[in-house]
């Protein structure tokens, strides 16, 4: 064979060959490890798969947080002002975790529709909201008064 | 009045670049040379400008000058004066008129450094890096003006600076980072410049890729400082999490692994070269978009200062322009500057288009992992996120395959070689590394662990490569001695770049499956082993800092029955923001970290505790020191300045073959 025409037949098989690798490993990759986003108001609706990890965002409830005084088990409120979920985490939450602020949760749902969250993401600094909890928010606004504590 | 003069210096910085980006490529076109002339000169005045316009607003940040509005949302009269200097790139308006400056003083370093080449060349390489200036000059002027003013509203102290960035990482991170983001603009200036002119030879490569291997060498230093930082402020201890904002420094790195390597091929042997330049129009449009998906407050992180969808548009659009532009002018010219030089599949060539081709695919799939989650999200197909298992599950196993090809990248001969030979080198190396891999794997103290097997078995067999090829230099001398002229910068950058690689995956694979984590509750006198080490909270106690007030717990750290360091990690409340941080205390050491981070209080007298001990961590941040010093020192090699010497190659040889 012509060495150029060698030459680039190595070229295509190898990046035929590395491609289709790189794909599959996309793909079952990918299978996986995505989380889908909800807000309350759509855990509630029975949206949320109970089988997989989710991810639940909204602000935390004022007065709900419960601290154990033994352990770090932590159970909260998070709610979009239309329904409001019970999220337990066992961990050091965030710095900037507190009542009345945004946070994503990530974690799977129990049989009583409480989310065991493995991780719990706070905003960064205090004028940011995470994109989807704001999103989630939007034009939904807390109602004076009233407490989101079902 | 200060900031007045800034934005008034910004603006003939714009101006400046207009011209820049304008008069010189007119003048390559119509043959000019005095118009061409103008470009070092254009360059150096946008340094100068942009350079008093940076310098302004830092005068307004050490002045505590709040009525400017970056200075009263990110500073506070309270701060250290070396936190109000960081602060200035601690904000979106600072940071972007810290990538202009960056990106101008690479202009200048390029108009200076490039006497010896063509005049078109320069010309037009300067050219489009003032395109590149007008466009970020404008997204400065129009939508983040630095200098804006809170008038007549003046408040009367300022917001603070976000604890998180008030640190001494932070005050070098994002200026080693930005150079090497923006310096990927040089080596794409020289790949437009060559497409343009049809002129694309080993000279060419040669001019380029100094600039390409320093460029690189800062983004692998910035990318490593903010790892290291990631560490020791955020508290959890975790040193790499793919984050979107992570993987918009990396995309540039990985690309940039390739074009680095891709460039070596073109200059020593005149091949790649269509491929060559489109790794570095990609490599760039990668920093571009990595500026996009930051500043443009699409993510969520520490790094979105501020959400704003007209800069997010502004930025999209220039993206779109400059991917769009170098494409379309790739499909034109491309084909004229294809390569006629063969080679065989047993090569030193097919070697690097290994790394080429892995690196690629790692890019892609990186990105991929990255956009997911945006473009689901922009078609409202839901909001899904992407996380660490995904990547770890794509990325490692590439970054297994392109290790074995490295120890004999450099050991191969150019155009031909057999793999007789190969084996012939490598057989001792090889069966070296497998017994000391297997020995390794057994010592740990939960018996054989097979991740670190392979990676000590790979780390192994890059080092001994390295190891073998520096040997095979020294010696081979008839007279015996070692000749150590043939150790050159550009093989001892390689060297120390590839036993960085090698550190890194040592340190990444022990750390990953060593690592041990306890988060508890602990009251005065309480005592909890991790690690093999004793861990006792002696005190707790509270200490004012300069603009914060820190809750502080004592531990101190044993290790059979020795008492060795005394830590004591903080919780800061800072007055101005009445923000809450961590501050976590480390007693580093080559072989093990030990880190100790505050939660929340937990009733009277006791804290909620997390500990880690964190074996071979700082390997990860070693290595990538050597990957990044590596690749600066193969700029010092003589080649590419007596090239500069010797007044470059006459123009006859443009599309010709070289080598």
């Amino acid at each position: 064979m012509h060495p150029l025409r060698k030459q680039r037949l190595i070229m295509v098989s190898l990046v035929v060959v590395l491609s289709s690798a790189a794909i599959g490993l996309v793909a079952f990759a990918l299978r996986d490890n995505i989380n889908l986003f909800y807000p309350p108001a759509d855990v509630i609706a029975g949206k949320a798969p109970t089988d997989r990890s989710i991810r639940l965002g909204g602000m935390v409830v004022e007065n709900s947080i419960v601290r154990s005084d033994t352990d770090l088990n932590t159970i909260f409120w998070v709610t979009d002002y239309e329904a409001s979920v019970a999220v337990q985490y066992s961990g050091i939450l965030p710095d900037l975790f507190a009542e009345g602020e945004g946070v994503v949760a990530e974690g799977t749902l129990d049989e009583s529709g409480m989310l065991i969250a493995t991780q719990v993401l706070a905003k960064h600094d205090e004028n940011y909201m995470p994109p989807e909890v704001a999103a989630a928010l939007e034009g939904k606004t807390a109602p004076a008064g009233a407490s989101m504590l079902p | 009045m200060i900031p007045e003069l800034g934005h008034v210096a910004l603006i003939i910085a714009f101006v400046l670049s207009i011209g820049l980006a304008a008069l010189p490529m007119w003048g390559s076109v119509r043959s000019s040379t005095s118009l061409m002339n103008l470009a070092p000169t254009l360059a150096v005045g946008v340094t100068t400008f942009v350079a008093v316009a940076f310098a302004l607003l830092t005068v307004s940040f050490l002045q505590d000058d709040f009525s400017v509005a970056v200075v009263a949302a990110n500073s506070n009269s309270l701060l250290p004066p070396i936190f109000k200097f960081s602060a200035v790139w601690g904000n979106h308006e600072g940071s972007l008129l810290l990538w202009v400056l960056i990106l101008s003083g690479w202009m200048s370093a390029v108009a200076m450094f490039s006497r010896g080449l063509p005049l078109v060349m320069v010309a037009r390489v300067l050219s489009v890096m003032g395109m590149v200036a007008v466009g970020f000059l404008a997204f400065s002027l129009l939508t983040s003006n630095p200098f804006e003013r809170l008038l007549p509203n003046v408040p009367a102290d300022g917001n603070d600076l976000n604890p998180l960035l008030q640190d001494p990482g932070l005050i070098i991170h994002p200026p080693l980072l930005y150079m090497g983001y923006v310096g990927l603009s040089v080596p794409f200036a020289f790949a437009i410049a060559a497409l343009l002119g049809g002129r694309l030879d080993a000279s060419w490569a040669r001019w380029s890729r100094p600039w390409t291997n320093v460029a690189w060498g800062f983004l692998s230093l910035g990318i490593m400082l903010g790892s290291w930082w990631a560490y020791y402020e955020l508290g959890w201890g975790g040193w790499w999490f793919w984050d979107p904002v992570e993987n918009a420094s990396f995309m540039p790195w990985l690309m940039g692994t390739a074009l680095v390597h891709s460039l070596a091929v073109t200059e020593k042997r005149g091949v790649f070269r269509s491929w060559t330049v489109l790794l570095a129009i990609f490599a760039f449009s990668l920093s571009l978009l990595g500026t996009f998906l930051v500043r443009s407050g699409v993510l969520t992180s520490v790094h979105a200062f501020a959400a704003d969808p007209e800069r997010g548009l502004f930025i999209l659009i220039f993206l779109a322009l400059v991917v769009g532009g170098s494409l379309l002018l790739y499909a034109l010219r491309a084909p004229a500057v294809a390569s006629r030089v063969s080679y065989t599949a047993v090569s030193r060539e097919s070697l690097l288009m290994v790394n080429n081709l892995v690196f690629t695919v790692a890019t892609v799939i990186v990105l991929l992992g990255t956009l997911f989650p945006l473009v689901m999200d922009a078609f409202s197909l839901g909001k899904y996120s992407v996380g660490p298992p995904y990547f770890n599950a794509v990325f490692v196993p590439l970054m297994a395959l392109v290790m074995p090809f490295m120890t004999i990248g450099p050991l191969s001969r150019w155009r031909e070689d057999s793999t007789a030979r190969w084996l012939h080198e490598l057989m001792v190396p090889c069966l070296g590394v497998l017994v000391v891999a297997l020995v390794l794997a057994f010592l740990g103290k939960d018996g054989f662990n097979l991740w670190i097997a392979l990676a000590v078995l790979l780390a192994g067999w890059v080092l001994l490569g390295v190891v073998k090829d520096l040997w095979r230099r020294l010696s081979g001398a008839p007279d015996g001695r070692l000749r150590w002229r043939t150790l050159n910068p550009s093989f001892l950058g390689m060297t120390l770049a590839h036993t960085g690689f090698a550190a890194v995956v040592v340190g990444a694979v022990v750390v990953t499956q060593l690592n041990e984590e306890r988060d508890l509750r602990m009251a005065v006198g309480d005592v909890e082993e991790l690690g093999g080490y004793r861990f006792e909270l002696l005190s707790l106690g509270q200490q004012p800092g300069p603009n914060y007030l820190a809750d502080q717990a004592t531990f101190e750290v044993s290790h059979e029955g020795q008492v060795f360091a005394i830590l004591v990690p903080e919780k800061r409340r800072y007055f101005a923001s009445g923000q809450i941080m961590t501050e976590a205390a480390i007693d580093a050491s080559l072989w093990r970290d030990l880190y100790i981070a505050l939660g929340e209080p937990i009733g009277e007298n006791a804290w909620a505790v997390r500990l880690q001990y964190k074996p071979m961590v700082r390997w990860l941040w070693l290595g990538a020191l050597m990957i990044g010093f590596g690749a600066l020192i193969t700029a010092l090699d003589r080649r590419y300045r007596s090239q500069v010497a010797r007044h470059a190659v006459p123009d006859t040889g443009a599309l010709g073959v070289a080598g």
